[in-house]
């Protein structure tokens, strides 16, 4: 944004290609909800959307495309997205695998799982298995202590889980 | 006011402020790392945890407002045991690499750990290491030493007004980082060295080369731009090592640009001058002053008999001192010639018997940000002047409306209410179409051949808004920058900036280029004015005519014409052809060798003393911090040994105080009658003869003068601007040219082969291109008609 000596350091984004119409209108559902001042604060819902829209993971491009729709620093939108286990910014796999590590899980032995999961996938957390099926996640609490070890995957919370109910839902998947 | 006892004291203190800010302002002391006085709380350090009565867990002083009858106690046994815990925590990833630190020494965590730290730590795990940004040639990082206390990241949010750092990631993994590589260009980014409680975030050109306690502060005042930043220069027996802010909350606040604080890399330049040259038989030789001064003072003699005073022109960088200006003009004027200027990029200044005794801003910089109503005309103000850019910014944070004409669309840290973008030539009828829309509603009294001036202009729709804006509002300042005055029609503009103050009862200001320019009118450096205003028997030529006037002999003080003259190519073909060309100067270039018979070595800001005067008239007075290296000497001595060496009377200065107290009685006495309100107005509502593609010029940020220009951080750094032509892309399309081309610019017969870029920001049918640049050096005038061809 500063004068000329911006141009190099920042490619100019063609919003129409990065944003398309349907997306931006998407977006704007959520912008509404928001005072007119307050135009950021769709921002989590704003990366959802464009990642969902991406394969799941967001790129340098999209984000800096986000900021500019909801006109804010490049490098909020990047806080943002670093900050929360639910934005990827590497390629991922067909289905995330979030496996909650904090205190109720662990105490509710989420490590029994992790070692279970690591060993079926053949990845370590962060990982994606080389068929493009899976990425195995370490995130932080779902908010679901009752029923844990809990993981998240797409919409849905599994919840006390064990290694067998583990199998038979990766099972299950396509 | 309330009452309020820490530790047992009572004391009085404003509702709402909070327990840190009470503290502070009696001298308690308090541990703080995140707290600063300038920035929002964010209260995410916790070291300045406090106990306070009644509360069950120790507070944040910094984000506690006091109460009436608090009880706070900041060193009882709670908040003494919280104060440490915090810092055992604070601790756990730093580093503690305080022998290869830069910030050791002069580093609040270690003088707070000294104070609050264990002498062991209980951490035993693995300390976390983050990997560095590279913010390229002013800041360097050690991020694995930040303790994120995010004031780098609230500076550039809400000071800088342009983020650039940010925390990501989260828990033990976030991290101050720009994310995507790319160098921080902020023209005031170097604060955020100053605010770093840790080493993480260090001055690069400084880094290593010498430690805080080896260090003595000489204060001094910034050397750049019309505002006169307070500055410390730290230097280490007779090196210069840095400049800091030095804090005057009435000028530059806690902050420095930094420009004021990198220029000193200019010091030690390889290109420094550090003995007399004069060119015998047209070879160059080393000398010493009585020769160097004998050659000097023989050769003006030699054309001052052969062709008379009119012949020769003495022409001085407006950033030279009040004490050198006033020197120069008495030299000058004592031998009976009068072409003395200092006015470096203006052009035209037929105006110049109805100006006032120096130009100034009209308000106290402090008031700026208390105005409501700002209109800029050919203001960059955001590079030109940083600090008055970021109190336009605080003014605009309280609601003031700016408005603005310019010829680039300046991305601004502000808001601006409205804006014209147009071509410089049309600046006249934008201003002459708001003073019409004025003039319907205001009840001024005005000579009617002024308003018939305005007869035939039909106010535009953005005209008629910029005057409904100019109406509201009771503080209006109106702005003129580098560009309205460098302008070819300068006189006209100011006409009519003054007709719109008339018309809205708004303020005129200017933001004068150069620190000193209000000294150097004050002290007499104009051609048809001697010191406070005195008339002169006759008028001697203004710089750019006198550039251009191929005169007999030229004497320069700290200008390099090639790179500092409006005309450049007609400036250095004069120089060429003259007899006699002396120049005082810190450097030694090749432009000088070429032009010049003689080069004295004259000393840097930071060895000489002198005053500077800020455009609120505001005169400061500075020391030498070091002695000039090698036989380089102060201008002022330097002119006062050629005054001797002339055999002129009076002038037997000891130091330079009483040359400016010589010139202060002056000033004192000085009955100046106001400047007459609408000079010169024939030029109104007319537009100039312009054809074809218009040339517009500033002088960059970091061009502006020799020091900026010998300093290698500031050329490399990001915020200054690639040498190129800039235009729009409907100009490269109707012209035919490719983004990135090599074209060729041509004006008459000086011309110029730069690089094209295409930005959106030029005005229609406009290129930018930056003067102060080798590559732009061999051009024409800065404003006007060019020619664009591949």
């Amino acid at each position: 944004m500063l004068f000329f000596a911006r141009r190099g350091d920042f490619e100019i984004i063609n919003m129409t290609n990065v944003l398309p119409e349907n997306i931006r209108q998407q977006i704007d559902e959520w912008i509404v909800k928001y005072p007119p001042e307050q135009r950021q604060s769709a921002v989590l819902s704003a990366l959802t959307i464009v990642q969902n829209n991406n394969n799941g993971w967001l790129t340098e491009e999209l984000m800096d495309a986000v900021a500019e729709y909801l006109n804010m620093p490049r490098i909020a939108v990047y806080e943002v997205a670093t900050f929360y286990t639910m934005y990827d910014l590497k390629p991922v796999g067909r289905h995330k695998i979030g496996l909650c590590t904090n205190v109720s899980c662990m105490l509710m032995g989420c490590e029994k799982i992790a070692k279970h999961l690591k060993k079926r996938l053949g990845v370590e957390f962060g990982e994606t298995t080389a068929d493009g099926k899976f990425t195995l996640k370490e995130v932080e609490c779902l908010g679901a202590c009752a029923s844990a070890p809990v993981v998240h995957m797409g919409d849905h919370y599994y919840e006390n889980l064990t290694p067998e109910k583990i199998d038979e839902i990766l099972d299950g998947l396509k | 006011m309330i009452e309020i006892e820490i530790d047992g004291k009572t004391f009085q203190a404003e509702p709402g402020s909070m327990i840190i800010e009470v503290a502070d302002k009696v001298g308690i002391p308090i541990p703080r790392f995140c707290y600063h006085k300038k920035l929002s709380i964010a209260a995410n350090c916790r070291m300045c945890l406090v106990e306070v009565e009644k509360a069950p867990k120790p507070m944040p002083a910094c984000a506690t407002p006091v109460t009436p009858g608090m009880k706070i106690l900041t060193c009882s046994q709670k908040a003494r045991e919280a104060q440490k815990s915090v810092m055992e925590f604070l601790l756990i990833n730093h580093p503690l690499d305080c022998p290869i630190c830069d910030q050791g020494g002069e580093c609040e965590l270690q003088d707070v750990s000294l104070g609050y730290g264990k002498g062991i730590s209980r951490f035993t795990e693995g300390k976390r290491s983050v990997k560095d940004d590279d913010l390229g040639p002013l800041i360097a990082t050690e991020m694995t030493r930040c303790i994120q206390c995010t004031r780098c990241v609230r500076f550039e949010q809400e000071v800088a007004g342009f983020r650039e750092l940010g925390a990501t990631g989260r828990g033990e993994n976030m991290e101050i980082t720009t994310f995507i590589k790319h160098s921080i260009s902020h023209e005031m980014s170097g604060n955020i060295i100053d605010l770093c409680p840790v080493g993480a975030l260090t001055s690069k050109p400084y880094r290593f080369s010498a430690r805080a306690w080896e260090l003595d502060q000489v204060e001094a005042v910034a050397p750049h731009d019309c505002i006169g930043s307070n500055i410390y220069v730290h230097k280490r027996v007779q090196e210069v090592m840095r400049v800091v802010p030095r804090e005057n909350e009435t000028l530059n606040e806690t902050w420095l640009s930094d420009r004021d604080r990198y220029a000193y890399t200019a010091v030690n330049s390889p290109a420094r001058l550090h003995k007399p040259m004069i060119k015998v038989n047209n070879v160059w030789q080393e000398t010493d002053w009585a020769t160097a001064l004998e050659f000097v003072a023989d050769g003006l003699q030699k054309v001052l008999t052969q062709y008379g005073p009119k012949q020769i022109g003495a022409f001085a960088a407006p950033s030279a001192t009040t004490e050198e200006h006033y020197l120069l003009q008495k030299l000058m004027r004592t031998l009976g010639i009068n072409s003395v200027d200092h006015r470096l990029h203006q052009t035209d200044v037929s105006d110049q018997k109805y100006a006032p005794l120096y130009p100034s801003l009209g308000i106290k910089i402090e008031e700026l940000e208390l105005q409501d109503t700002i209109l800029l005309i050919g203001s960059n103000i955001q590079r030109e002047q940083p600090i008055a850019g970021h109190r336009i910014r605080k003014a605009t944070l309280r609601g003031a409306q700016v408005l603005s004409i310019n010829a680039v669309d300046y991305p601004v840290n502000f808001n601006l209410a409205e804006k014209i973008i147009t071509a410089p030539d049309h600046f006249n009828l934008n201003l002459a179409g708001i003073a019409k829309a004025l003039s319907a509603q205001s009840k001024a009294d005005l000579p009617t051949q002024i308003l018939d001036l305005l007869k035939e202009i039909q106010p535009s729709a953005i005209e008629q808004k910029f005057a409904a804006q100019l109406s509201s509002g009771e503080k209006k300042l109106i702005l003129l920058g580098a560009v309205a005055q460098n302008h070819p029609e300068a006189a006209t503009l100011r006409a009519l900036a003054q007709l719109i103050g008339t018309l809205s009862s708004a303020k005129v200001g200017c933001l004068t280029e150069g620190a000193n320019s209000a000294g150097a009118w004050l002290a007499g450096a104009v051609p048809h004015r001697g010191p406070a205003g005195a008339a002169l028997p006759e008028s001697g030529l203004a710089m750019n005519t006198g550039l251009g006037a191929s005169l007999r002999a030229y004497f320069l003080l700290g200008i390099e014409p090639e790179f500092d003259a409006a005309n450049p190519a007609a400036a250095v073909a004069s120089l060429n052809k003259a007899e006699f060309v002396v120049a005082c100067s810190p450097f030694k270039t090749d432009g000088l060798l070429q032009y010049t018979h003689a080069i004295l070595p004259i000393a840097a800001f930071t060895e000489t003393s002198g005053t500077y005067v800020n455009a609120e008239g505001r005169w400061q007075s500075f020391n030498a911090a070091v002695a000039a290296p090698g036989e380089a000497r102060p201008g002022w001595k330097v002119l006062r040994v050629l005054g001797n060496q002339l055999n002129l009377a009076d002038f037997d200065y000891v130091t330079s105080e009483q040359v400016r107290d010589e010139l202060r009685v002056l000033v004192d006495a000085a009955v100046f009658p106001l400047p007459n309100p609408h000079p010169k107005g024939d030029g109104i509502g007319k537009r100039a003869e312009g054809k074809g593609i218009m040339r517009i010029t500033e002088w960059p940020i970091y061009s502006i003068d020799n020091m900026v220009r010998q300093s290698q951080p500031l050329q490399d750094s990001a915020t200054n601007e690639p040498t190129a032509v800039y235009m729009n892309e409907k100009l490269a399309k109707d012209l035919q040219l490719q983004d990135g081309a090599m074209v060729k610019v041509i004006q008459g017969s000086a011309q110029a082969e730069l690089p094209l870029m295409v930005d959106a920001r030029i005005a229609a049918g406009c290129v930018w291109i930056p003067a102060g640049r080798p590559e732009t050096a061999t051009l024409g005038a800065a404003f006007g008609s060019v020619e664009i061809i591949m």
